[in-house]
């Protein structure tokens, strides 16, 4: 690698908007004057951005797509006045008065022909666009109803009740649903006891075979409740069981006795 | 040095392209090519799905509105997408304005993720790259890129010294890069 070495470090951090003060700054000029480093900063944004591939979860839901088309479709006929800018906002600059009278009513006529011509091939285009919506519309349907079951299991402002027998404290829970060949893993916990300081909860999978593998940190909010979404898991790994040990809070790559909780599939 | 001819960016060239003369289904066609990626990132930094639909929502129409942000001769779609869709999330997440000109954003990757096939693929490896990844510096590295905490807030958080998380997140970079250098 031929980064400058004093700024390797700070380039990873820069790449990830992690760098700030006066570190920043100073690699910020660095780097206006060092081809090499910001063909290495392109690389670590690179890097970065497989670890934002790599995150699996759920589809969008399909009223989203048409959300965008709708607005797509409100901004697609811009007049001539209209530019865009640099943040890609459109900005309406005022239109000049000429003295050049006759070209003026040329040019206009001109503009009336091909806005004419616009508007036949942006017909031709909603028509595409609502064949392919009425295809999705079953799919929408069906997305839309899981998005409606799960919405309250993964919303943070979602009331979390326990119903338990009369007289019985409420005991700590965890519910994991796992799809072993998507690696996804969706966990939520309720009446977790407070921790103490400087320690979290690890969740561990226990595969058929080997180590535990460590499936996420979490700490509960006020109510006890908690969830981990999509941590990162070896591909294909099927589970035994799940279980939940208490960690100092940068995590540990074994479980640290004794363990807390523990299921096994249904 | 990045390798085009190793990022694949030939089957989005076009569309692109053809979204820059106005063609509202050649958004319409990235959009069902990149969504699922976008939401995912989204999703996974704000943990709340209107929030990531919002985001799904800016990215694209900031792609619409200004496609040429991308310059597609120096890297892939789906990674820029990728990164451009971290950052706004990390932007919402902190309700902070923008922090950075999306046309600021050159992202090079040596594999080739036009395809589904070929992100699937890459994903596969990078999550096995994760999870062999000493759990310190996989939380630190997680800490920094989906949370988007500062150095200095992994630093107090975890308690050990600036100089360790520097380390750590740069050496997790490295290591991803490297799973996928022959």
């Amino acid at each position: 690698m031929s980064v400058h070495e004093q700024f390797a470090e700070d380039l990873a951090l820069y790449a990830l908007n992690a760098l700030e003060g006066d570190d920043r700054a100073i690699l910020e000029k660095h780097l206006a004057r060092c081809s090499e480093c910001r063909l290495e900063l392109e690389q670590l944004r690179g890097d970065g951005a497989l670890l934002a591939l790599s995150t699996v979860g759920p589809k969008p839901p399909a009223r989203a797509r048409q959300r965008l088309l709708d607005a797509v479709a409100k901004e697609a006929a811009p007049t001539l006045s209209q530019k865009t800018r640099k943040d890609g906002a459109p900005t309406v600059i005022a239109p000049r008065r000429s003295w050049w009278g006759a070209l003026g009513w040329a040019a206009t006529a001109a503009v009336i022909v091909f806005a004419a011509s616009l508007s036949k091939e942006n017909s031709a285009l909603k028509e595409t666009l609502a064949s392919a919506s009425a295809q999705a519309v079953q799919s929408a349907r069906e997305l839309d109803d899981l998005r409606k079951i799960s919405a309250p299991l993964i919303a943070p402002e979602a009331q979390r009740i326990t119903l338990v027998a009369m007289k019985t404290p409420p005991q700590p829970q965890g519910k994991a649903f796992y799809l072993r060949n998507r690696s996804s893993l969706v966990f939520m916990a309720n009446n977790m006891p407070p921790l103490p300081p400087q320690k979290a909860y690890e969740l561990w999978l226990i595969p058929m075979q080997g180590v535990p593998v460590p499936a996420g940190m979490f700490k509960p909010d006020a109510r006890g409740s908690a969830t981990v979404v999509n941590p990162p898991l070896p591909s294909g790994m099927e589970a035994k069981a799940f279980a939940i040990t208490v960690e100092n809070e940068a995590g540990a790559s074994t479980p640290t006795m004794p363990i807390m909780m523990m299921g096994t599939g249904e | 040095m990045p390798n085009p001819e190793r990022q694949g960016i030939s089957p989005d060239l076009a569309t692109v392209t053809a979204m820059k003369s106005g063609d509202q289904s050649a958004l319409a066609e990235l959009y069902d090519r990149y969504s699922s990626v976008v939401y995912a990132v989204a999703l996974r930094v704000l943990g709340d799905t209107g929030a990531a639909e919002d985001v799904l929502q800016e990215v694209f129409l900031q792609l619409w509105r200004n496609p040429g942000a991308f310059d597609s001769a120096r890297g892939s779609l789906g990674a820029w997408l990728a990164v451009i869709t971290r950052n706004r999330s990390i932007d919402a997440l902190r309700r902070r304005k923008p922090e950075t000109d999306i046309e600021d954003v050159i992202v090079s990757v040596a594999p080739d993720l036009a395809g589904n096939a070929d992100r699937s693929r890459a994903a596969e490896k990078v999550r096995g790259v994760l999870g062999t990844m000493p759990t310190l510096q996989r939380s630190a590295l997680e800490m920094a890129y989906f949370e988007g905490m500062s150095h200095s807030e992994i630093a107090t958080k975890t308690g050990e010294p600036l100089g360790t998380i520097k380390t750590r997140i740069r050496s997790g970079l490295i290591a991803l890069r490297k799973a996928f250098q022959i």
